[in-house]
């Protein structure tokens, strides 16, 4: 009888946990599908072209997307000119101002904020400045994205500046520095591979973002000089492609995807190696 | 000559003081200046809400709550109804968890109790990097992969199940079940990411106790340390469900875009970000707009309830493990 039952338990035992491995190769193995498929698709399908060509009418074959890269460049400028501030300064409010009322409704809203489907950002930028100016833009696209930007380093300067050993505050304080001397000269630079690495993944996952783009800085299949025109980005470009009945522009399609997913895995890669090496060297 | 003499004696407590209150000055601006940035936060989500709100009055004043439970989306004769849509939302994420909690879960349990640390970190390395994979090339591998492997499996499936209704009916690729199963492989990695850390903090103490007792190794983990981190993973499922529920790009692209309720899986369906990105922009009329952003409302309260349930699940388990 307890032999039987130890024999089921063991069996269980053995099943259950090798079933936990399945799962995990499972989600590993979506990872490396995506990873593949895109370069054996996309990879074959890369050009000099894609780079340096504007797109062509749906009738003609060829053609590239150096408009939209440009343009993916200059709206993430902007997002970056705008969330990364006001995140990073909000953020050294939390860790080291905050009066504890108005810091918990900071860090309430901000989760609130950063909850926000793209889909919204985009009804909302929308709005608030195509609305006003009457035209799509670059400017309102460089904001969508900037202000989804904000929560993530928010939360990222915060955490990693309340990793600094309270120690170094004192000490600075010590000496005579004075609050806001110790914060910059001292508590962040302590900080900064950290945060740094934070705005770069921060940086990785609004560069994919298609949906806030949608009608806010539209696309475009020429240049889009300046900042008050509508201007094409790599994803929505995508989308756009994808979308289309021509297999062409899906072989443009897989072109751009396989761009924008090096792009943002090897900035990801990048910044949590930035943030390992600095863990292995504080030990 | 006097004036000189007098600022010789005056200067040091005077030069003290002036930096004082210079010092006081910076110190006072850079505070403001932190403030300032987090009262902009404030100010910008405040604004959000307020824009919605106002944006969809036309809406939200012909049709009421109306809106929320009627299936007509007409904007020919200007009448809209958001249930298709909301159906559609809920019924894609649901399918999506169905799939991706056991998977996530099991893949957690392994990562967490089982696979050396070494191997562990590597292996959530990369299912991190899954996460940042952005939501439009899940959607292009939807499209031009999913679905045609879907068009060779779903038939046999279909001639066997058939007879269930929610596999009833044609099935043309793009579909509710599509969805379902993109979202699933969408939110995987954050249920694993979270639950992961959630099994992290259970105490060792309590795994050993298990053990001693003569537990194998998956009881102690299934029966003492998932029951005390259940809450937590529970968190990590509903902040999964709020994604689900917002994700736009790779839903709309396999979806089916058809704005009809019908109880087979594999019918094409619509969401509500799905439907904003779609006709937003050509929206022509100001009830159409305004219906429109009346979802986007819909949608933006919906992920913020779960959200909301998802953190206090969370903070309720990590709280629990640190006393």
């Amino acid at each position: 009888m307890t032999g039987t039952l130890s024999l089921r338990r063991k069996a269980t035992n053995a099943i259950m946990l090798s079933a936990t491995g399945v799962c995990t190769l499972l989600a590993v193995g979506f990872l490396f599908f995506i990873l593949g498929y895109l370069l054996l698709q996309g990879g074959k399908d890369l050009s000099l072209d894609f780079f340096t060509k504007l797109p062509v009418p749906e009738s003609e074959t060829g053609g590239g997307m150096a408009n939209a890269l440009a343009g993916s460049a200059k709206v993430l400028l902007l997002a970056t000119l705008l969330g990364v501030p006001i995140g990073f300064l909000a953020g050294v409010y939390l860790a080291e101002y905050g009066a504890v009322g108005f810091s918990s409704v900071v860090r309430f809203v901000t989760d609130l904020l950063n909850g926000v489907p793209s889909i919204v950002m985009g009804i909302f930028v929308y709005t608030l400045i195509v609305l006003r100016m009457k035209h799509f833009s670059a400017f309102a696209g460089g904001v969508a994205l900037g202000i989804m930007m904000i929560p993530i380093a928010l939360r990222s300067t915060e955490e990693f500046l309340r990793a600094v050993p309270d120690s170094l505050r004192e000490g600075a304080m010590a000496l005579g520095a004075s609050k806001w001397k110790t914060v910059a000269t001292v508590v962040i630079p302590a900080a900064v591979r950290g945060i740094l690495s934070g705005m770069m993944l921060n940086l990785a996952r609004v560069a994919g973002e298609t949906a806030p783009l949608l009608f806010t800085a539209l696309g475009n299949f020429y240049w889009s000089p300046g900042w008050n025109q509508p201007i094409a980005t790599l994803p929505v470009m995508i989308y756009n492609y994808a979308i289309s009945p021509y297999a062409d522009q899906h072989r443009q399609a897989w072109a751009a995807g396989f761009v924008l997913l090096a792009l943002v895995l090897v900035v990801n890669i990048t910044a949590r190696s930035i943030v390992a090496s600095g863990l292995h060297k504080a030990r | 000559m006097a004036s000189s003499a007098s600022r010789t004696e005056n200067t040091r407590p005077r030069r003290v003081s002036r930096f004082l209150t210079r010092a006081r000055g910076v110190e006072a601006v850079a505070h403001g200046v932190a403030f300032l940035a987090a009262s902009t936060i404030v100010a910008i989500t405040a604004l959000l809400v307020f824009e919605l709100w106002i944006n969809s009055a036309l809406s939200r004043h012909k049709f009421g709550w109306d809106f929320l439970f009627t299936s007509t989306w007409d904007p020919i004769s200007g009448q809209f109804g958001a249930l298709p849509f909301i159906f559609g939302t809920v019924v894609t994420s649901a399918l999506a968890l169905l799939i991706s909690v056991p998977l996530g879960v099991g893949a957690a349990i392994f990562l967490a109790e089982l696979a050396p640390p070494k191997i562990s970190d590597a292996l959530t390395f990369c299912i991190e990097l899954l996460a940042a994979v952005p939501s439009v090339i899940y959607g292009l591998i939807g499209i031009f992969v999913l679905i045609p492997a879907l068009q060779t499996i779903v038939p046999p499936l279909k001639s066997v199940f058939g007879f269930l209704p929610i596999f009833s009916g044609p099935f043309y690729g793009v579909s509710i079940f599509s969805a379902g199963i993109v979202l699933a492989v969408m939110v995987v990695p954050f249920i694993i990411s979270v639950s992961r850390e959630i099994l992290l903090a259970v105490p060792r103490d309590l795994r050993e106790a298990a053990l001693a007792l003569g537990a194998t190794r998956w009881e102690s983990t299934w029966d003492v340390v998932v029951p005390f981190a259940k809450t937590g993973i529970v968190g990590s499922i509903f902040l999964s469900l709020a994604r689900a529920l917002g994700e736009t790009m790779a839903v709309t692209m396999v979806i089916g875009n058809t704005p009809r309720i019908q109880a087979s899986l594999l019918a094409p369906g619509y969401s509500i970000a799905a439907v904003i990105a779609n006709e937003f922009r050509e929206a022509a009329g100001d009830l159409y707009t305004s219906s429109l952003i009346e979802l986007g409302l819909v949608l933006f309260a919906l992920t913020i309830v779960i959200n909301g349930a998802a953190r206090l699940l969370i903070l309720a388990t990590t709280g629990k493990a640190a006393s």
